[in-house]
């Protein structure tokens, strides 16, 4: 779709405020995403968030003795879309059973895909023009929820001082694709824009609601550092419970920050899982990695193997919306200016409404001036695009001020009326230039002093005396005057008696 | 007699004590002394026995996962009945607010 | 009290019948069962539990039907007795093991249901070893089931009860799980008919999984005929299980009596020499006689990989079995031995909860997936297994089945292989091959050993072969010296 772009990675590097060397951060994201079905992976339980705990189970999800699994076929219609949304290739997968104990593992093992996993070798383009990697998009079961408790009243949900746990099992067995990216991240601010263009993916092609707020998106980031121009990349630390962008980027930024200061001080950085306390706004360390987890994983004998046919994933991708990093190519295709320019108005969802103005003739500069800056309103995306390409052409015939344009557009958008009706009842007549030269030379009549200023004066003279000038003559003509035209007027006056 | 290729068993060393207290707290069993003895000479004897498949040529063969070959085998996504809750906790050793309890839990999740 | 069930009505068959014509109440036959079961149990050990009210009411329900002028089915009135890992609802399911010990399911297993839509009545769980480990139910957690035949000798196993409650005259029918040989082995030793359908013919929902690419879900019958009735009962694609068969097969009973003529059937020359009583082969021999004279023609067969069946079953069945079993962790159900946090609970609750045979079996299931031993181990039994399965398409370019004992003795005496779990696990040398490749294979009582003791022989099958496997059998019963009532 896009990849005939020349991409080029923008060099992020920070400075150490202790030595000034240049550091480069390596960022590589996991996420998990739970998918929007109706039931779970397994069985047909309701993959329902909120509800009543333990009330969503059943012997599959509870993982009770002689249960078996069925797959999904919603999960992998899912998980297939995201993949080709991904631009992966999607490839006959197996499942496998990851096994570990955990008390909200009701098997205490977890189905995943191990070694063939449904997606593979994708990107995703984000709206700066850098492109990041993708390794694979598999899909696994999500666990239960522990709710850690304390008798001493005090505790809250902490699990180091809790007295006992309880568990729930609704979310055990809800569909989960885990992304795995590659570490092609250079900074916390890009990895911020790469969840949030994931998270535009996973909207527009309807795979999951990706509210991290309710942990159906959930982040952990892999980070390390090395010397800007050494080859050879430092220990990663796992960072979690990266539970907001927000908490994304400043979580990447000071654990990359923590570990320059180690090795600038001669430490070496230890291989751990690290946790964000957002309050405090730093990382606290986990478990060890050091002695390498054995999961035994093998290939998971209560299912089969999946092999989407050449046709599903034709259908897959026939059906596929238009996602943000294209919708941005043909934006930006349509104005005749860079993608990297329109990523707000592919975010704000009015790209649609952008281009066809364009196509119905509207002036593409001032379309995307509208959409950008007037537009951030409810209803916006339903105006007809006709009507804002013959607002803006009122404009660029100098029948309507800009002024004027913003407030017919925003009673377009309340009434669904065409501009020309709007400003006719607005009383927005277009003042030709001899009346407003006319206006003009009066003003400046009025305010000699002020006006020899304006003309001899340096140019942050000049700068005030343009906006005292501007304010006089739009309250001489009650705002129906052109901001730009009457300074290009007034520049003309001043030259001539310059 | 021996294919060199197929020797994986063979090159096995043999298991060791440790690997069996290892083995045991992966599996999540606790030895006592003499088990692990038992249970050392036990495994070793059996893996010891399975080293006849060192004669068999299984290079390039592929692995047997599932007897009979199915692929996509689906259902559709439509809720079904869960369980009675209180039939599930009733079996339950330890529960409270409609949750299983457990002791805490000290250690991370992987 | 008479220990006869009323009326000569001892097979599944002939009771299905009379009580759908309405001549045999199922409520008198199923009291002339429980009678039997009260007389021998306490000698046998057959079940882990007995559901005589249960049963009763079931009974009950299903002469009412009759007396309706309902159909309840073609096991009408059949009395059954269910391995004790079949889920049953609200009903104790233990595996013989103490950490199940009390948990009752809140689901009934496909075949359980299946069982009661036909009309048949469960009488009781049966004895097993510990989660199906073991070949002589001396592993069981609630103590051994008898052989009816000699008390003082096993029954085989795991399905030990399932086997032994047949052949005690406890049930005319019974249902077992066969993962390396714990239906066939069994009817073997205890001289009844015991059958390993193909894997995915029957449901495995409900079934307490010890290793799931091996377990399927079999019949033990008094006659070949029950044990095709019952399997055509619980056959059948099941939408729960992501490895049932989705084709229908067909069905077994009507083409019983078609014979064996012009069939090809092949004794397979690596399991009929070394390791093998000579009058277990002396029996083999016997019975292809008995087919040939019947019309079939006998040749040599050769799996030249079955031998290494056990090799490659011992790592996969643990391996499995170690990731089945990891659930057990006092938790959510079961006992539960408490400990200050919960790892050391988990260890604590499945120390205490597992028998000896299954700690071995998780331990050597573990290590064979363990990193840096995968390849090794479970890798090479993955490959090994299809080299099997290759030998056997290879033998059934020639033939339609195959013939060999199903164990290598007739039944040992209690503890005689306990010592050693090598010497245990040889036993399974005849039947694990056909685990490993899926397929069907059936035991047929076919006389007596020098011991006296029963000696059944093994028929196999392509996958989805049971129909001519259960002509064979049906001749070879046929064909079958009378062995006389099973002593008391
Ligand atoms: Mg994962
Ligand atoms: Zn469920």
């Amino acid at each position: 779709m896009t990849d005939v772009q020349d991409k080029t990675e923008p060099k992020v590097t920070v400075t150490s405020p202790t030595t000034g060397d240049e550091w480069e951060i390596v960022v590589g994201l996991e996420v998990h995403c739970e998918l929007a079905t109706a039931t779970k992976l397994f069985c047909s339980c309701p993959n329902q968030f909120g509800d009543e705990p333990n009330t969503n189970v059943c012997p599959v999800c509870l993982g009770l003795p002689g249960s078996l699994p069925v797959l999904n076929h919603m999960v992998v219609e899912y998980a297939m879309t995201l993949g080709r949304a991904l631009e992966c290739s999607v490839e006959p997968s197996v499942f496998a059973r990851k096994n570990y104990f955990y008390p909200d593992m009701p098997k205490d093992y977890q189905v995943s895909q191990f070694d063939r996993p449904i997606n593979v070798d994708g990107f995703i383009d984000l709206a700066d023009g850098s492109r990041v990697g993708i390794e694979r998009a598999h899909i696994e079961e999500d666990t239960g929820k522990n709710m850690h408790k304390s008798t001493g009243g005090g505790g809250g949900n902490r699990i180091h001082d809790a007295d006992y746990s309880l568990i729930d099992y609704n979310r055990a067995g809800v569909p989960l694709v885990e992304i795995v990216g590659r570490p092609d991240i250079r900074s916390g601010e890009q990895a911020k824009a790469y969840v949030d263009e994931l998270r535009a993916i996973l909207l527009a092609t309807g795979v999951s609601d990706a509210k991290m707020e309710e942990g159906s998106m959930r982040c952990d980031a892999n980070v390390s550092v090395r010397r800007v121009g050494d080859p050879v990349l430092g220990k990663r630390c796992e960072v979690k419970n990266l539970n907001s962008l927000r908490s994304i980027g400043r979580a990447i930024d000071h654990e990359a920050l923590r570990q320059i200061d180690l090795l600038e001080s001669g430490e070496t950085v230890k291989q751990e899982t690290r946790h964000w306390d957002e309050e405090k706004g730093r990382t606290r360390s986990g478990r060890s990695k050091e002695e390498a987890e054995d999961y035994r994983y093998f290939q998971e004998p209560d299912l089969v193997p999946l092999e989407p046919s050449a046709e599903w994933i034709a259908a897959i991708d026939a059906a596929m919306p238009l996602l943000p990093a294209a919708r941005r190519v043909r934006l930006g295709a349509a104005a005749g200016v860079d993608p990297t320019a329109v990523a707000l108005h592919v975010e704000r969802g009015l790209d649609d409404l952008a281009v066809a103005a364009i196509e119905a003739g509207g002036d593409p500069a001032r379309v995307l001036t509208h959409v950008e800056h007037n537009l951030a309103v409810t209803g916006a995306a339903a105006l007809a695009p006709e009507l804002l390409a013959q607002l803006v052409t009122l404009e660029l015939e100098g029948k309507l001020t800009a002024t004027q344009g913003k407030t017919v557009l925003a009673d377009m958008v309340a009434t669904g009326r065409d501009p020309e009706t709007i400003a006719a009842e607005l009383g927005f007549e277009a003042m030709d230039t001899s009346a407003l030269e006319a206006t003009i030379d009066e003003i400046i009549a009025a305010n000699a002093d002020d006006w020899s200023e304006f003309v001899t004066g340096d140019d942050k003279k000049r700068g005030k005396l343009t906006g005292f000038f501007v304010g006089q003559i739009m309250k001489a003509t009650k705002g129906q005057a052109d901001g730009k035209i009457v300074t290009a007027i007034l520049n003309e006056r001043r030259a001539a008696a310059g | 007699m021996s294919d060199p290729h197929s020797s994986a068993v063979a090159d096995a060393a043999p298991i060791t004590r440790d690997d069996v207290v290892h083995v045991a707290r992966l599996a999540r069993l606790a030895l006592s002394e003499t088990e692990i003895e038992r249970f050392t000479g036990q495994l070793a004897a059996i893996l010891d026995h399975a080293r006849d498949v060192e004669s068999l040529d299984v290079e390039g063969v592929p692995p047997m996962s599932h007897p009979f070959p199915l692929v996509n085998v689906l259902r559709d996504d439509v809720v079904g009945p869960c369980v009675d809750r209180d039939e599930v906790l009733a079996m339950a050793p330890a529960v409270e607010d409609g949750r299983f309890r457990v002791p805490p839990i000290l250690g991370e999740e992987p | 009290m008479s220990a006869t069930p009323n009326d000569g009505l001892t097979t599944a068959a002939s009771i299905a019948r009379a009580v759908r014509a309405g001549a045999a109440s199922a409520r008198e036959v199923l009291e002339g069962y429980l009678a039997t079961i009260e007389g021998r149990e306490p000698e046998i050990h057959a079940f882990n539990l007995v559901l005589a009210d249960e049963a009763r009411a079931v009974a009950d329900e299903i002469d009412r039907r009759v007396a309706a002028g309902d159909d309840p089915g073609p096991l009408a009135g059949v009395p059954i007795a269910l391995k004790d890992n079949l889920c049953t609802r609200g009903i104790p399911t233990t595996c013989s093991s103490k950490i199940l010990e009390g948990w009752c399911p809140p689901y009934d297993a496909t075949v359980v249901q299946k069982l009661a839509a036909a009309g048949a009545v469960s009488v009781g769980k049966t004895n097993l070893d510990e989660f199906a480990m073991g070949s002589s139910t001396e592993n069981s957690a609630f103590g051994p089931t008898r052989n009816p035949h000699d008390t003082g000798r096993v029954p085989g196993g795991s399905s030990g009860g399932s086997a032994a409650a047949v052949a005690a005259g406890f049930a005319p029918v019974s249902l077992g799980s066969d993962t390396g040989g714990s239906i066939r082995q069994p009817a073997s030793l205890c001289g009844v008919v015991g059958v390993k359908p193909t894997y995915g013919l029957v449901s495995r929902y409900g079934l307490v999984a010890f290793a799931s690419s091996l377990d399927q879900i079999g019949p033990f019958a008094g006659t070949v005929e029950d044990a095709a009735i019952l399997l055509d009962v619980i056959a059948g694609h099941d939408p729960r299980d992501s490895t049932s068969i989705p084709q229908a097969a067909a069905p077994v009973a009507p083409t019983l009596h078609d014979g064996v003529e012009g069939l090809r059937i092949g004794l397979i020359a690596e399991l009929a020499g070394e390791g093998m009583a000579s009058d277990v082969l002396g029996r083999l021999h016997a019975a292809a006689a008995a087919l040939e004279a019947a019309g079939a023609k006998i040749g040599e067969a050769s799996i030249p990989a079955a031998t290494y069946g056990l090799s490659a079953y011992y790592l996969i069945a643990p391996a499995e079995a170690s990731s089945n079993l990891a659930r057990y962790d006092g938790v959510r159900y079961g006992e539960r031995v408490d400990a200050p946090i919960t790892g050391e609970m988990m260890e604590a609750t499945r120390t205490a909860g597992f028998g000896d045979e299954v700690k071995r079996r998780i331990m050597l299931g573990t290590y064979a997936l363990s990193a840096g031993y995968y390849d090794a181990y479970y890798g090479k039994a993955l490959k090994v297994r299809t080299l099997i399965a290759r030998d056997f398409d290879v033998a059934y370019e020639q033939f339609d089945l195959l013939l060999s004992p199903t164990s290598p003795t007739t039944a040992f005496r209690f503890g005689e292989k306990t010592a050693d779990p090598l010497t245990m696990y040889l036993n399974d040398v005849c039947t694990i091959p056909t685990n490993l490749a899926g397929h069907a294979a059936m035991s047929v009582p076919f006389g007596v050993g020098d011991d006296g003791m029963p000696i059944g022989v093994q028929i196999l099958a392509p996958a989805l072969g049971e129909v001519p496997m259960f002509r064979a059998a049906a001749v070879l019963e046929a064909a079958a010296p009378t062995t006389g009532e099973v002593s008391a």
